[in-house]
């Protein structure tokens, strides 16, 4: 069942390869144009979800 | 001498000292493979974090992609949600591998692939297109290397290449002695001066040009009034172009052969899989730095060579003891890069060219693949003095597409051995020939428009091209199969992979 959460990586995919969902100009953020921040921000969030994978899916030879 | 060039000179001799120093490290016996080429595979999680940062994000990287997003506006900021997937498919696909290459000793994916499939044809297949991929990848590292050489007037004489010249015999030089360790050394200097040189930029830059908003609008007036105008958007067409683009490269990104060296060296899967969710840090670097394209277009700068867009942007904007920081970054970020490049095709040359996988690993591999380090370096430096930097970043490109073609032997072949090796030969022949001749009709660049159903698609040719290589694979698989064909014999077993 530990093998599910892997599943919680299809969200960056989506999130990121269907532009049409982020390419807009607002709202904008620090000057930056939606398209750009959005992106940007799928950065962070991805390495958030991979490091949840990986606690979450740890072996106990994972060392 | 200006305060810029003392700063370069020392940098680069500093972190020459290093490479021979790194040597010592571990006191290791070099004349084994896996000490010379992996380090001994005993890098923790902070140095693998170094050394893999400093070898997927390239100099060349780091000059290209403002480069294109100067160039070619939005379109160009694929790179973004490029470094990002890349991971989730690292962490996936990498895990595993490292596994089983510990288990059996592998030291390249063809070792992996000759292992599993029992075909030496398949070996020799997947290690050709992985030495040919690598080696216009080096060579566009002497390019970064030499835009930042063009703005110092002694380094830059007759084309910089007696620079790049002394450049490249010090990374053949310390490669050959110290192996591996080498580039995980100098990796510690060139990531900090690239963070550092990053942050100053990204904090004075759009600064100076009055502030973010001012940039994009700017940016996007100028864009639309040129011959070929582009915006700071994606026009519906693009939208697949964008999104293939991302996928296939992320695909690809870890199967280069210098990939596979850096992540066969690190100490456990662990240290592998943390690094996943580690390494994005850099993306977020990557992503900030592309912005500088639309600096540059905004303050006005303009060269024949778009690869000179940021070194030109540095020179404007900083003072001249930090624009040596900023040379010193880039060129010991094609240093690192070069090196690890150059261990990784050799070790695909030496383990599975010249001689073929076996876990025994003798000393004649070593040999061989040290000295094929120094001939690769000498390649790249001829190849870039004769070919011109277009065509050198056509071949790339060319190159991205051929090293995609091991995806169904290497990748799928680590969850399933259904596939026949002599169908993914087929299918990988199919794969390159597809990828050459739709390079060649698209007049070299990495996409391809298809016109079908009356309307048109414009895609990443790699992918196209694996679409190819995976449908004559399996069809091939089910006919050999059928006929009763049998396949060589799998040396892994399930209990490997775990």
């Amino acid at each position: 069942m530990r093998r599910l959460w892997y599943a919680l990586l299809v969200l960056p995919f989506v999130g990121t390869l269907v532009p049409p969902l982020y390419n807009h100009a607002r709202p904008a953020l620090f000057g930056l144009p939606f398209f750009y921040w959005y992106q940007l921000a799928w950065v962070p969030a991805t390495a958030a979800l991979l490091g949840i994978v990986v606690l979450l899916t740890r072996r106990p030879d994972d060392v | 001498m200006s305060s810029a060039s003392l700063i370069l000179a020392i940098a680069v001799l500093g972190v020459t000292g290093l490479g021979f120093f790194a040597a010592r490290w571990g006191r290791a016996d070099l004349e084994n493979l896996e000490q010379w080429a992996l380090g001994g595979r005993n890098f923790g999680t902070i140095v693998s974090w170094f050394l893999l940062g400093g070898d997927l994000y390239t100099a060349y990287t780091f000059i290209a992609v403002p480069a294109l997003i100067y160039g070619i506006g939005a379109l160009g900021f694929f790179a973004v949600p490029y470094a990002i997937i890349a991971y989730p498919v690292a962490l996936i696909v990498l895990g595993r591998f490292w596994s089983v290459a510990r288990r059996r000793g592998y030291v390249t994916s063809a070792d992996f692939v000759r292992d599993r499939y029992g075909d030496r044809a398949l070996e020799i297949a997947i290690a050709l297109t992985g030495v040919v991929a690598a080696m216009p990848y080096i060579a566009l590292q002497l390019v970064g290397m030499r835009a930042v050489f063009a703005q110092f007037g002694a380094l830059g004489a007759f084309g910089s290449i007696p620079a790049l010249t002394v450049a490249f015999l010090l990374v053949a030089a310390y490669t050959y002695t110290s192996g591996l360790r080498a580039p995980a050394l100098i990796a510690f200097v060139k990531d900090v001066l690239i963070y550092v040189t990053v942050i100053a930029a990204i904090v004075v830059i759009p600064a100076r040009l009055g502030g973010w908003a001012n940039v994009f609008t700017v940016a996007e007036g100028a864009l639309a009034r040129r011959p070929h105008p582009s915006s700071v958007f994606l026009t519906p067409p693009q939208y697949f172009t964008y999104a293939s683009m991302a996928f296939g490269n992320a695909l690809s990104l870890f199967i280069y052969p210098h990939s596979i060296t850096s992540v066969l060296a690190a100490r456990s899967r662990g240290v592998i899989r943390r690094n996943a969710a580690l390494l994005p840090i850099y993306s977020l670097l990557l992503g900030l730095l592309a912005l500088l394209g639309y600096c540059a277009v905004a303050a006005g700068i303009t060269s024949k060579d778009s690869t000179n867009i940021v070194p030109l942007l540095f020179a404007r904007f900083f003072p001249d003891w930090f624009a040596g920081i900023a040379a010193s970054a880039v060129v010991i970020g094609a240093l690192v890069p070069a090196a690890i490049m150059c261990i990784g095709a050799s070790n695909l040359f030496a383990s599975n060219v010249f001689r073929e996988f076996s876990s025994e690993r003798p000393s004649i591999e070593t040999r061989v693949a040290k000295t094929l380090t120094v001939a690769i370096c000498a390649f790249a430096l001829l190849f870039i003095f004769f070919v011109p930097v277009p065509y050198a970043i056509d071949f790339q490109l060319l190159g991205g597409a051929l090293m995609l073609q091991i995806f169904p032997a290497f990748v799928l072949g680590l969850w399933t051995r259904w596939f026949h090796a002599k169908a993914l030969l087929a299918g990988w022949a199919c794969g390159l020939v597809t990828s050459c001749a739709m390079a060649w009709a698209s007049g070299f660049t990495s996409n391809y428009t298809l016109h079908a159903f009356g309307g048109s698609l414009t895609g990443l040719i790699a992918l196209y091209a694996l679409a190819i290589n995976l449908l004559v694979s399996a069809i091939l698989t089910i006919a050999l199969r059928a006929v009763r064909v049998g396949g060589g014999v799998d040396r892994t077993t399930a209990a490997d992979f775990a």
